[in-house]
């Protein structure tokens, strides 16, 4: 098997050199066959890449330990999913599975190449460049089939504790997608700048392929949070960490080119703006993985410290020096239609919101890189944690929300503030009467800062959704009057007529939805005691009482369990069992949260240890409000963005009604030829 | 009339006053144990965990536990917050600290994101001014009424304008 994965990975990168090579040759010699051989070399890169990921996995199941990964990174007891999870957890098999998940992407971009040759041709061939960094990666500086050194022992070191959840066999594969998909965007952008392409097809191109990569991020950085909240067993869910701020900052410049490329579409303007967005979203990708692996920054996330960040910083320095000359080269291509008439329109709002979105990403890089910066400048590192992104990131993200409540009340063009008052007035209200309602009913926004911030958000949030709800209202009573349906019925139909709209309406639906889990944890408490038989702990409206108290053995892990009765105003309602593991391979403790999700609040427990003395478990509780409300929104941000993706409705059947008409001209002439051969 | 509107101005303005005390009367009453959570959760756990300190949850481990117990004594004997912090970077050094300081060099990590913000923003009102400068007035005279054939094209173009 190694020898396999290691000929198919030196293969994929000749295979990759040639599409690269011979593909910038048939574009300038406006050659379509050897374009076509460059293109099937691509599709042959993704067989040879999956080949070699195959063989990695298969050694893992096959528990070879003459691989040094495999040792490093598997045991014979680990369960078999974990095994295959064992493809991403360590720094040589996660740059191999990023290689799959591009030449994958790549698989679909080339066979999809009829969309139109030209520009998939040149959008190929960058996405061969990029490939091309990343074998050389896994070719030549992080190489998953290299070989142990010395006597193979007869088992592995076992997977990291922290990653064997069942959470961690998703979330790693969602990020990756996510990261890896915003390469097929930037393909598009400089391949259509590269060529000066004509017309705006590119741009939804663009579009499309930056929403595909912003769903799986979307999904990636949510897993990732609940994986720390459900694992690290610390009671939250963000902290601020240099790899989850990895994560978050092309998701925020992917959500302002979401926003700004409605202005080139709708109205040509901000082109220039909207190619750099990409650019930046690439770049920040590629940033983030940097960052995680180079051990640039410290983070409990990160892979082990190697010599690859040189490498990267050299693939960057490249990538933007090439994103910089043909801008350059080509800028008149980019220049504005339209120009912006008011302050007071859509326009503007997209304007405000992408400044918002870049302060925000500007923010979280900044204070991600600041400890090194320190180091540079005073001689000794600082911490940039929690206090500092929490102080900085919340006004911005208030702000935020308020623009997401305007935006959708504004035209193109100019509004006029009669109009503007008309549709913000209700929901202005009904926002003000939340925050009087909040402030008197206990959320006491004097008191605390954390409390204020909360209040705020809470009265945004049903701004926004006031908002958003009065334009399904308002569009699904139309269409129901017209088609003689209930409101409800037209508010789906309005749906399918422009999913983009509408998905992105419920996107915001979903953001506000998280927002209001986020305000939640203003108000948590926790507490921490030993508990022997029969003790009590009070938390909120909750009694814990520790009914028992075990161990247990298997050939991956002990572990030891408690038993507790949960109580709520006097009646038992469940019995949890917060759980503490060790796990045999690499000796490392982990613990197993126990939750009791609901709407209003989580009661989480963490079994942190024993008392040496006593012998008791020491269990520390969680009272987490609102925390349920996150994942809800979730959800419903990814079906938004979903439902964005679809083809509107009526745009799918007439392109239906065109095939059909097509088929049936073709039918006719068919018809008419035989009878005049008759 | 007047003396009615100045009747109102000062009613508001009193009950502003009365809220505002009451807010201070009940930050008053900060207990310490909420001050030991507030300043526990400005401080890092320096075992290498990278967690808040009262985030940190190793079983057994030796640094959070100690400087929990350090900060619950301080605080139980009256001492300021600057005193606090100051003992705490003295003793683990200043990664200790869960954000930067407002002194010396680190005073650039807390105004660099509200410089960019000010200047993304100034950016953005100059640019849509500058843009509504240069938009040529409209001729008011010679407008003729669009043929009927034109008609489709102009609907097209307000859909694809209102669709968003």
């Amino acid at each position: 098997m190694p020898q396999i994965g290691s000929f198919t990975l030196l293969l994929a990168l000749v295979l990759s050199a040639y599409a690269f090579l011979v593909g910038i040759i048939a574009i300038v010699r406006k050659d379509d066959r050897l374009g076509e051989t460059a293109r099937r070399a691509g599709i042959a890169v993704w067989i040879a890449v999956t080949a070699s990921a195959t063989a990695l996995v298969i050694s893992a199941f096959r528990n070879d330990f003459s691989l040094a990964y495999i040792l490093e990174h598997s045991n014979r007891a680990l369960p078999l999913p974990y095994k295959f999870a064992a493809l991403w957890s360590g720094q040589e098999g996660s740059l191999l599975f990023w290689c799959w998940l591009l030449a994958t992407y790549g698989f679909i971009l080339r066979l999809r190449h009829k969309v139109d040759t030209r520009l998939v041709a040149h959008a190929s061939v960058i996405m061969s460049g990029v490939q091309i960094f990343f074998l050389l990666l896994v070719n030549f500086a992080a190489h998953p089939f290299a070989m142990t050194v010395g006597a193979i022992p007869p088992d592995g070191n076992g997977l990291n504790p922290l990653l064997q959840y069942p959470e961690m066999v998703i979330h790693p594969p969602m990020l990756y997608l996510g990261y890896v998909g915003m390469t097929v965007p930037f393909a598009f952008a400089l391949a259509a700048l590269i060529m000066k392409y004509p017309g705006e097809k590119w741009i939804h191109i663009t579009r499309r392929w930056t929403m595909v990569g912003w769903a799986f991020l979307t999904c990636g950085i949510f897993l990732g949070s609940y994986w720390a909240y459900k694992v690290l067993g610390w009671g939250g869910w963000w902290g601020w960490d240099p790899v989850e701020n990895a994560s978050l900052l092309p998701w925020l410049t992917g959500t302002a080119f979401l926003h700004s490329v409605m202005m080139q579409e709708k109205r040509g303007m901000m082109k220039t703006w909207n190619m750099w967005l990409i650019f930046s979203t690439f770049l920040l990708s590629i940033l983030g993985t940097f960052l995680t692996r180079s051990g640039v920054v410290s983070s409990v996330h990160a892979f082990a410290q190697s010599g690859i960040g040189v490498w990267f910083v050299w693939f960057m320095a490249i990538t933007f020096a090439t994103c910089v000359f043909f801008y350059v080269k080509n800028k008149d291509h980019l220049r504005s239609e339209h120009q912006l008439e008011s302050l007071i329109s859509r326009e503007s709002s997209f304007l405000f919101n992408n400044v918002l979105l870049l302060v925000s990403a500007f923010a979280v890089l900044w204070g991600t890189l600041f400890p090194v910066l320190s180091e540079w400048v005073q001689g000794h590192k600082i911490t940039v944690g929690p206090p500092f992104f929490n102080k900085v990131n919340i006004p911005i993200a208030l702000c935020l929300l308020l623009l997401t409540a305007v935006g959708p009340l504004l035209a193109w063009r100019r509004t006029s503030t009669e109009s503007l008052k008309r549709n913000f007035l209700v929901p202005a209200i009904l926002a003000l009467l939340t925050a009087v309602v909040l402030a008197f009913g206990g959320m006491k926004p004097w008191a605390d800062i954390a409390n204020f911030y909360a209040l705020v958000a809470i009265s945004l949030s049903v701004l926004v959704a006031a908002t958003v709800f009065s334009e399904f209202w308002r569009g699904g009573r139309v269409i129901a009057r017209h088609n003689n349906t209930n409101v409800f019925a037209g508010m789906v139909q309005l749906t399918r007529r422009n999913t983009r709209r509408y998905g992105g309406y419920i996107v915001h639906i979903g953001v506000i939805i998280v927002i209001i889990g986020f305000a939640g944890s203003a108000f948590y408490q926790s507490k921490e005691k030993e508990m022997g038989f029969g003790d009590k702990m009070n938390i909120g409206p909750y009694t814990l009482v520790c009914r028992s108290y075990t161990q247990d053995d298997n050939p991956n892990y002990r572990s030891e369990t408690a038993m507790l009765d949960i109580y709520k105003n006097g009646k038992k309602i469940d019995t949890m069992y917060p759980q503490r593991r060790v796990y045999k391979a690499s000796e490392q403790p982990a613990t197993i949260v126990a939750n009791r999700s609901t709407i209003e609040e989580d009661l989480y427990l963490v079994y942190t240890g024993v008392n040496p003395d006593t012998g008791n478990p020491i269990i520390k509780a969680h009272l987490n409000p609102l925390v349920w409300w996150i994942w809800a929104g979730a959800h419903i941000l990814v079906i938004g963005t979903i439902i964005a993706l679809f083809p509107n409705m009526q745009a799918s059947k007439q392109a239906l009604t065109e095939k059909e008409r097509a088929r049936a001209l073709a039918a006719a002439g068919r018809t008419g030829s035989t009878a005049g051969a008759d | 009339m007047k003396q009615t509107r100045y009747a109102i101005v000062r009613r508001v303005g009193l009950l502003l006053l009365a809220a505002s005390s009451l807010a201070l009367l009940m930050g008053a009453g900060e207990s310490q144990e909420a001050r030991v959570d507030y300043l526990g959760h400005q401080m890092m756990c320096v075992c290498g965990c990278n967690e808040i300190l009262l985030e940190c949850n190793h079983v057994g481990c030796t640094y959070s536990s100690r400087e929990i117990d350090e900060l619950k004594q301080m605080v139980a004997h009256g001492d300021s917050d600057k005193v606090i912090y100051a003992a705490f970077v003295k003793e683990y050094g200043p990664t200790v600290l869960a954000a930067p300081t407002t002194t010396g060099f680190n005073r650039v990590a807390w105004i660099m994101p509200f410089v960019v913000f000010g200047a993304g923003l100034a950016i953005v009102v100059f640019v849509v001014r500058t843009w509504k400068r240069r938009i040529a007035p409209r001729p008011v005279a010679g407008i003729t009424e669009a043929p009927p054939e034109k008609l489709g094209e102009f609907r097209d173009r307000a859909r694809k304008d209102t669709e968003l």
